[in-house]
């Protein structure tokens, strides 16, 4: 039983390329305006879809994510929404992967097995819970993987040898990379070195290595690309977002266009990496 | 499991950080490797005797330990009931109970070879002890605080920068302790490897509660020692306020097993329970995760974290210990609360009959303890954790006052 994550990434394997991986915040500005993006996101380039799920309090994001789960939270978002986001998102799309990225407070008090059960009817393919190290695993990546959804977990560069098999262990779908110890929407970081975590990475697992943090545009993402199964791209994103916005956080005219610009600017500079990652 | 089939209250917690079904480690993955680091250095140092012994040097010469044990015979005598007593931690150097916990901290920090101390402060008094012990160490520090906490603890912020200490006002979320703890987390995320986080309260992931608390338990270790000297048995109640909770857990945690002494802890009621403006963890919220652990949070339907509110700066957290949590699941501790309103009165009182001008957040233990007291016997000998003293919230409380004369 292969997930949509596990295709996608079959796929582009044979294809000699690199995924864009995009985060967006559902519900960020609004609801029909975040509906909207995801739904232009595939087209402008997307392979895979991250969706957060806004929280309060997002200890490991930087101030352009804070902001945004506080706009969605503001407009209305929640939980239950996200699901139905992700409901309307796979009306006319059935084949790119969805992953949720969030914290466990909401999916905790959502209940857990009612939530993985709505999600996998939602069409959601794999979770990122960003607090949820694998010393708790018992709490949510068990049971997710039992309901068949992928769980996505995040290798630092703090992230040791001797730790890595831990967290590796019950990890599936693909393996994030964060490329800088840091907070999201950090500084680049040095595309050499990343190559070389991602090998390390590769030692120790067969799954693909998507690698996020510090990638704002074509150039940056095409030099992670050349060493990675995979380039995320999000606080960048959400600049742009937040840059078509008025002053009362309203979605403004060109913003979905002004976002999906620069995904396809990025997506270009992922897909002219070439071949170099399949090898 | 009920508290009748428990054999021992003070085992807590288990391998994995758990109290029952409360603490853990709900971190991201960039700061595992990091709390695992500080957990082996921890029972290191917890089993070597110099560690102590240099640390009780520092409580005794540096701190001014031990803090009386003081009998307050113009309260007792006001309420007729109870005998109360006060621990007086405001004695402890740099004021309040929060240095017996950092001396332990930055010992172990200096030990672990950290060039830099984080900590957040919700009224400023883990950051005053925090920047104090820096400063005597020779360490850079830095405090985050909430924007709203470095306008109504203005003394507090002048203290730790004149103890060299740099204060970040953190404007992000409600500007509160909460977000203070978001804020130096992060930091902690980015500076991993040279960073020690100083955590001021029994709460975040595992092993800080456990550590913090046994930081605190010299609080009802003397506790016991000085009631036997001075009335030749134990306490029958202990009374203390609780924000995160680590004044409360340090005078509870070596009284858990003597199932005779009584033992409350005080929320913060704000505005009232029913007004949603408190900081009252369990009376008003549920288990949750944030922080690090899974304990009682203030939060809605969605599980959002909603604001806390308190006119004392250090009980604004809107959740509580895991430890707490637990105990109070066991029924070993009794929760109660307290209103601003009850809390500043008792701050008055308080100041007038016993001339100890007590912190705004022992006022609300002490609000508790004007209407426990009365209703028991002469020979009941009840402690209250005299938690910190009060000169930082002065501009508060007169503030508080004025406006209600207005009304």
């Amino acid at each position: 039983m292969s997930t949509r994550i596990e295709k996608r990434f079959a796929a582009l394997k044979a294809e000699g390329r690199a995924a864009l991986v995009t985060f967006t915040m559902s519900g960020d500005p609004d609801y029909a305006t975040s509906l909207a993006l995801a739904k232009a996101l595939p087209k402008a380039g997307a392979d895979l879809i991250e969706l957060g799920m806004p929280f309060t309090d997002p200890m490991a994001d930087g101030v352009a994510i804070q902001a945004a789960g506080l706009r969605a939270l503001k407009g209305g978002q929640t939980l239950i929404k996200t699901l139905a986001m992700v409901r309307d998102f796979r009306k006319d799309n059935d084949d790119t992967p969805i992953v949720l990225m969030g914290y466990y407070n909401p999916i905790y008090i959502y209940g857990v097995d009612r939530f993985l059960v709505d999600a996998k009817a939602a069409g959601v393919d794999g979770l990122i819970v960003v607090d949820l190290p694998p010393e708790e695993d018992v709490e949510l990546c068990l049971p997710a993987l039992k309901a068949g959804l992928n769980f996505i977990r995040l290798a630092t560069p703090t992230t040791d040898d001797k730790r890595l098999p831990a967290v590796l262990n019950n990890t599936s779908g693909f393996v994030y990379y964060v490329s800088i110890a840091g907070i999201t929407g950090s500084a680049a970081p040095d595309a050499t070195k990343v190559g070389a975590a991602v090998a390390r990475i590769k030692r120790h697992t067969t799954l693909p290595v998507a690698v996020g943090f510090g990638v704002r545009n074509a150039e940056s993402a095409r030099a992670i690309a050349a060493g990675a199964d995979g380039v995320v791209v999000g606080s960048a994103l959400i600049d742009v977002l937040r840059a078509n916005l008025d002053a009362d956080d309203k979605a403004g005219p060109n913003l979905v266009k002004a976002v999906t610009d620069l995904v396809s600017d990025i997506a270009q500079g992922v897909r002219s990496a070439g071949k170099v990652a399949a090898k | 499991m009920t508290a009748s089939q428990v054999n021992s209250f003070r085992t807590g917690p288990d391998e994995r950080g758990h109290f029952g079904i409360y603490g853990g480690r709900f971190v991201a993955e960039t700061l595992m490797p990091n709390i695992l680091e500080l957990e082996a250095a921890y029972a290191a140092a917890k089993a070597d005797p110099a560690y102590q012994k240099e640390m009780d040097f520092h409580l005794a010469h540096f701190v001014g330990r031990p803090s009386p044990l003081y009998f307050a015979e113009r309260l007792t005598e006001r309420f007729g009931g109870a005998k109360i007593y006060f621990k007086r931690e405001d004695l402890n150097h740099t004021g309040a109970h929060k240095v017996n916990n950092v001396t332990g901290q930055i010992m172990l920090a200096l030990r672990m070879g950290k060039k830099r101390i984080i900590a957040e402060t919700g009224a400023g008094m883990h950051g005053v002890a925090t920047a104090t012990l820096c400063a005597k160490f020779g360490l850079p520090c830095i405090v985050y605080m909430g924007a709203v906490d470095v306008e109504r603890q203005q003394p507090n912020v002048l203290r730790m920068k004149m103890l060299g200490a740099e204060v970040r006002p953190v404007t992000s979320g409600s500007h509160t302790l909460k977000d203070a703890m978001n804020e130096a987390l992060r930091d902690w995320v980015t500076n991993v490897s040279d960073t020690f986080y100083c955590i001021g309260t029994v709460a975040g992931p595992h092993p800080y509660p456990a550590m913090v608390r046994d930081f605190q338990c010299i609080i009802g270790n003397e506790t016991r020692e000085q009631m036997q000297a001075a009335e030749g048995r134990l306490p029958d109640s202990l009374v203390a306020c609780i924000g995160g909770g680590s004044n409360a857990m340090g005078l509870f945690h070596p009284f858990l097993d003597d199932r005779s002494v009584e033992i409350y802890g005080v929320e913060a009621a704000g505005h009232g329970i029913p007004s949603g403006q408190h900081a009252a963890s369990v009376a008003g919220g549920r288990p949750g995760v944030l922080h690090g652990n899974r304990t009682y949070l203030l939060m809605d339907a969605d599980g959002q974290i909603t604001e806390a509110h308190s006119i004392s700066a250090g009980l604004d957290y809107p959740g509580i210990g895991p430890e707490h949590a637990w105990l109070n699941d066991m029924g070993r501790v009794k929760f109660l609360s307290a209103t601003d309103d009850e809390a500043v009165a008792a701050f008055q009182l308080c100041s007038q009959l016993e001339g100890i001008i007590p912190a705004l957040e022992p006022a609300h233990a002490l609000a508790r303890v004007f209407d426990l007291a009365p209703k028991l016997p002469k020979d009941h000998l009840m402690v209250v954790n005299m938690s910190g003293r009060g000169d930082k919230d002065l501009d508060s409380v007169a503030a508080f006052l004025e406006s209600k004369k207005k009304k």
